[in-house]
Parts: structure tokens; sequence; C-alpha cells
């Protein structure tokens, strides 16, 4: 049990399995990651004492929270918590301004206008106190929301996909306000989201949830290119997982040497995969360099591979080029260009392309046992 | 027009709908949002007035108020007088009847409240009752006026249940719908139409209230 922030662990079959271990400490922002279904906001739920769990333990700062063995099942009355749910749940009847200062009961009378005016004006919405919800805007709605989490000064902010219901533009402001507010929140804050990216903007720590279970924890910028697994590699988007045979390792370089549709490729070193091993490696689309077709390579090329261009697919400013390597047959390999390289080196339909695959981006893991023969996984 | 009808009648309904009003809450907010074994049979006791003959009510209830019975003869040790016949006895049977008039339109009214507008109460650190007061009975206020108005309007048209529980006693017993039955077998017919065409606006008011209400509380909400 850690001292500051809050420490949950969670376990039962049925019925929504779950089994979850995890920490929170003060002023972190931890990010619960997964598709529907994997559980996460029923941990939430769990959290703010909205769902039983069969068996579990949930402290924070120190106070039980929920304890199976000593009967200890606290109210969320009695938690403290701020939530913010993914429809932002206001009272419709309240103003913005009343909605706030409903969450201050345990507050002196006199100062709660004053309190929620303040709050209301840290999300920026001054001006919009006596409005009701429905006439906000859903961004409006949600800061509503964040304003009266806030409001009892909660030991924890629990968001359940808070920027789910807002549109792009809209959500792209609320991530830079959260950003803003969280530098001044000192409790354990904990995101829901099913996006990837959001997590990886957003949070300290990132846990992927899969189907109750805790898959890995970690730095999102470790999980997202360091995957513990191929099914976590699968979850977090990445579509480049083959499988491979390790050669060698070579200490003294720092490097794995090993073996994809005969190609003879170097990864950093990654000594825990014996040699002779069977493995599965993945290498985001980022850790690919093109190579332009009228340049001299400066230097030693590391792991120079070439392949025919499948399809080209644009994607904003980028062109998503499928390329297969060592024959249509086997699952293409997926590379990421700026429209205008693809442009200039004109790469269109059975282009032959020669590229890079930067040691350090390729990431070894353990055989899936449903990854068939060089399969590509496909969310 | 026996006024004496029409003011034991108002009497009678706003009794009623005075006693029923925290009933059908309470009740209206288990059937909302609880589920337990045996529910649908629950429920459909509380629906039965609206299908059972008025008389076949009249005559369980006759029988179950009579002085041969516990509840009879509890009362008649209690203040010396016995239910049937006297207004004590129509009001219980009143509440009876009108079970479903206030029960349905609250419990619709409270399965309208999402579930996580009630967690975000519990959430915001609201108390049970401060979150009934603040919160559920605000929102679920269209359903709660519209039951006591159905109750009110009701209880002023029954007739079958009042005439075998109340019988006819003046200024007791006989309401303004069993004084139009009366006057009309009397062949008073100015009398019974007068008393009619009043039943008819009192109730025409009552409801025409019910939709303004809630008419207006639609267009609030939707500002």
């Amino acid at each position: 049990m850690i001292e500051r922030g809050l420490s949950v662990s969670l376990s039962q079959v049925a019925p929504i399995p779950l089994d979850v271990k995890l920490t929170c400490a003060a002023g972190e922002l931890l990010a619960l990651v997964g598709p529907s279904g994997s559980g996460k906001s029923t941990i939430l739920r769990a959290i703010a004492g909205l769902y039983r769990v069969k068996h579990g333990r949930i402290s924070c700062n120190g106070v039980a929270w929920l304890d199976m063995g000593d009967k200890i099942n606290l109210s969320p009355q009695a938690r403290r918590i701020g939530f913010v749910v993914q429809n932002f749940a206001l009272f419709p009847h309240l103003t913005a301004l009343e909605n706030v200062m409903e969450a201050m009961t345990a507050q002196p009378v006199m100062e709660r206008a004053r309190r929620a005016r303040d709050l209301i004006a840290r999300v920026h919405l001054s001006g919009l106190e006596g409005r009701l919800p429905a006439a906000l805007s859903g961004g409006q709605q949600q800061r509503v929301a964040v304003a009266r989490a806030l409001a009892r000064e909660p030991n924890v902010l629990l968001l359940d996909e808070p920027f789910s219901a807002v549109d792009r533009a809209t959500r792209e402001r609320l991530y830079q306000e959260l950003a803003e507010l969280r530098r001044d929140l000192a409790m354990p804050v904990i995101l829901v989201t099913h996006d990837f990216d959001e997590a990886s903007l957003l949070a300290d720590r990132m846990c992927v949830l899969f189907q109750g279970k805790t898959l890995q924890v970690g730095a999102p910028d470790d999980v997202i290119t360091r995957p513990s697994s191929v099914q976590v590699a699968r979850l977090v988007g990445l579509k480049n997982v083959f499988r491979a045979g390790v050669i060698k390792h070579i200490p003294e370089r720092n490097v794995t040497v090993i073996e994809w549709r005969k190609h003879i490729l170097e990864a950093h070193l990654q000594s825990k995969f014996s040699a002779g091993a069977q493995v599965a490696w993945a290498v985001p689309q980022g850790q690919l360099v093109m190579h332009e077709s009228r340049e001299m390579h400066r230097g030693e090329p590391e792991n120079l591979v070439s392949g025919v261009v499948a399809s080209v697919a644009r994607l904003g400013d980028n062109a998503i080029l499928s390329i297969n390597v060592g024959g249509a047959k086997r699952p293409p390999l997926f590379m990421s260009v700026p429209l205008h390289v693809a442009r200039h080196n004109k790469i269109e339909m059975t282009s032959r392309v020669t590229f890079s695959m930067l040691r350090e981006g390729i990431h070894l893991m353990p055989p899936d046992k449903n990854l068939t023969a060089d399969l590509v996984m496909t969310l | 027009m026996d006024w004496s009808a029409l003011s034991l009648s108002l009497k009678l309904a706003a009794w009623t709908m005075v006693i029923l009003f925290p009933i059908g809450i309470w009740l209206g907010r288990v059937l909302a949002w609880q589920d337990f074994r045996g529910k649908p049979l629950v429920e459909a006791m509380f629906a039965l007035p609206l299908v059972l003959p008025p008389t076949v009510l009249g005559y369980y209830l006759l029988v179950a108020l009579g002085g041969a019975t516990p509840l009879g003869r509890f009362y008649h040790d209690l203040t010396g007088q016995q239910l049937v016949f006297s207004f004590e006895g129509l009001l219980i049977a009143s509440i009876l009847f009108n079970l479903p008039f206030a029960i349905q339109p609250m419990q619709r009214g409270f399965e309208a409240i999402p579930i996580e507008v009630r967690d975000a109460a519990a959430c915001c650190g609201l108390s049970g009752w401060r979150t009934l007061w603040r919160i559920e009975l605000p929102l679920a206020w269209p359903g709660i006026l519209t039951a006591l108005v159905l109750t009110f309007a009701h209880t002023l048209g029954e007739f079958g249940v009042v005439l075998m529980v109340g019988g006819s006693i003046p200024g007791e017993t006989k309401t303004i719908a069993i004084a139009i039955y009366d006057r009309v077998q009397a062949f008073d017919t100015a009398a019974a139409g007068a008393m009619s065409a009043t039943l008819l606006i009192i109730s025409l008011m009552a409801i025409s209230f019910t939709f303004l209400i809630s008419s207006r509380f639609k267009s609030r909400r939707h500002d």
C-alpha cells in the first residue's frame, strides 16, 4: 500500500471478469486503456464505490475504502471522489453554477457561490454560470462536469472517457486544458479511454487492460514501442508484427541479430530471448525510414530491406504504404511516409522501394500461438 | 346541488392525495430502480384496481374492514367505531383503489432519471435525503404531479367501491358520485345534471393542469 495515493486490487470471475492490481500516486495521471468490454469503466465504478466487486482492496492515502476481508466498504459519499463520466451526467434542472455548488455540501454555505465561481472560471466558463446544461455545448458540459468533480476537493479524480462525447476540435482544446489543470492537482487522477493516442498524450503511466486483466503497465512510450506481448502490440495498434528466429546476440555492439524472411536484421540487444528461439517482433511505422531513390546512402544504412508497394492509402498529410517483402502471399509491412516524399519518389502500386528499419525500433516479444506463420495482426 | 356531498368528495380526494403522496414516492422509487424476486407479481397487485370491477374490490374491502376481521376489531377497540360505513373506512378504500393511479406515473417519473445522474449525486457527496429533495423530486416532478391530479380526479369520480364500503350516509360517506346516482333515482335530473357538470368541469380542469405543467416542464428543460 502506498501512503499518498491510491492502491487498488480487484478480482472476480463473474459477472464481469476482473483481475487487476494498480496504484496511482498523488499528482500522477494513470490511464486505463483497452477495447470496449475490457472492464475499464467497471474498475472506475468500483473505485468510486458504485460497483461492488466480489474480492478486493482499495485504499487511498492510507485509508481503507474497500476491504472485503474486513468487511469495509465505504459509500461513494464517504470516499470523496470526483467523477466525470462519458455523458457528464450533469443535473439537468440546475444551472452550471448550481451543479458545481451542489457538490459543495461539506463546505460553508457562505463560501459555496464564490468558490463555485472560481472553479467555473478555472475551466474557462465565466459568463455561463446561469445556463442550464441543455443550453451548453458538449465541451462546455464537460468543463462543468470537471468543475463539479473538483468542487469537493476530491481524494481521487476519476475520468471515464471524458472526451468521447465532444467533436475533434473541442477535444484537442480540452486535452490542453486538462494538461494545464493537472499541474495544480495534487490528487491521483485516473483516466479511462480506449484511445492510445489520448492516453500517451495525457498520462504519466498507462495500464493496458483486456477482458478485465492487466496486460502491461508502464510509461506510455514504453508500452507503445515495447509491448510485452503480441496481444498488447495488437491493442496499441502496432500493425507490423511478425515472426522471426533469433540468430545470436552481440553484447559488445549492443545488438541482437534475427532472421526474418531471409533478411538478417539487427535489433537492439534483447538477450532474454536465447539464440535459436522463435520470437514475435514488432516495429512501429515511425521506425521505418524510406531511402530516396536518387540519393546515395550516407554511412552504413541500418537493416536495409526492399519490397514492392501493394497499396497506397492517403491519411491526412501522409501516405500509408503496404509493402510486400519476400512475396505477395505473405502479410505486408506497413509504413507511413509524408505525402510529398511519396510524390517526389513517384511511389505508387508496384513500385520497388528500399527502406531501413531502425535498430532501436525492433522489439522482440514471446511468440504467440495465435500468430500464424508470419501473420500480421490487424485490429 | 348537494354541497355536503361535494365537500365530502373534495375532502376524501384531498386526504387520499396527501396520504398517497409519500406512499407513491416510496413505492414508485422501489419499483423504478430495484429488481427483486416476484416484482411482476407485486406490480400486478398494485395495478389490479385498474381492471378489477369496483364492486369486487368493494366486496373484499367490506369483508376485510368489517367488525369480524382483526383489522376491524382493532379499529373498533381503538376508537369505539367501526370502519365500514365511515369516512375513515372510505379513505382506506380510496387509498387502495387509487394505488395504480399514484404509483404508475410516479414510477415512470423516477424511471426517467438516468442512473448516471443518481450516481453523480452520490459522487457529489449528496445524502439519500438530499438527493431525493434536490435531484429526484425536481426531475420526477411531472410524474408526481400527474399522479396526484389523477388520484384526486379519480377519487371524485369513484362510485362502486364507495357504495360498497361506505354506503350513502349523508355527510359521512355520501360522495358526489353517489349523490348523482341518488338524484337520478329520485328523477331529480336538474340536481343530477348540475352535479355532473360540476364533476366534469373539475375533472377536466385537473387533467388539463397536468398536461399544462408537463408541457411547461419539457420546454423549460430544452431551453
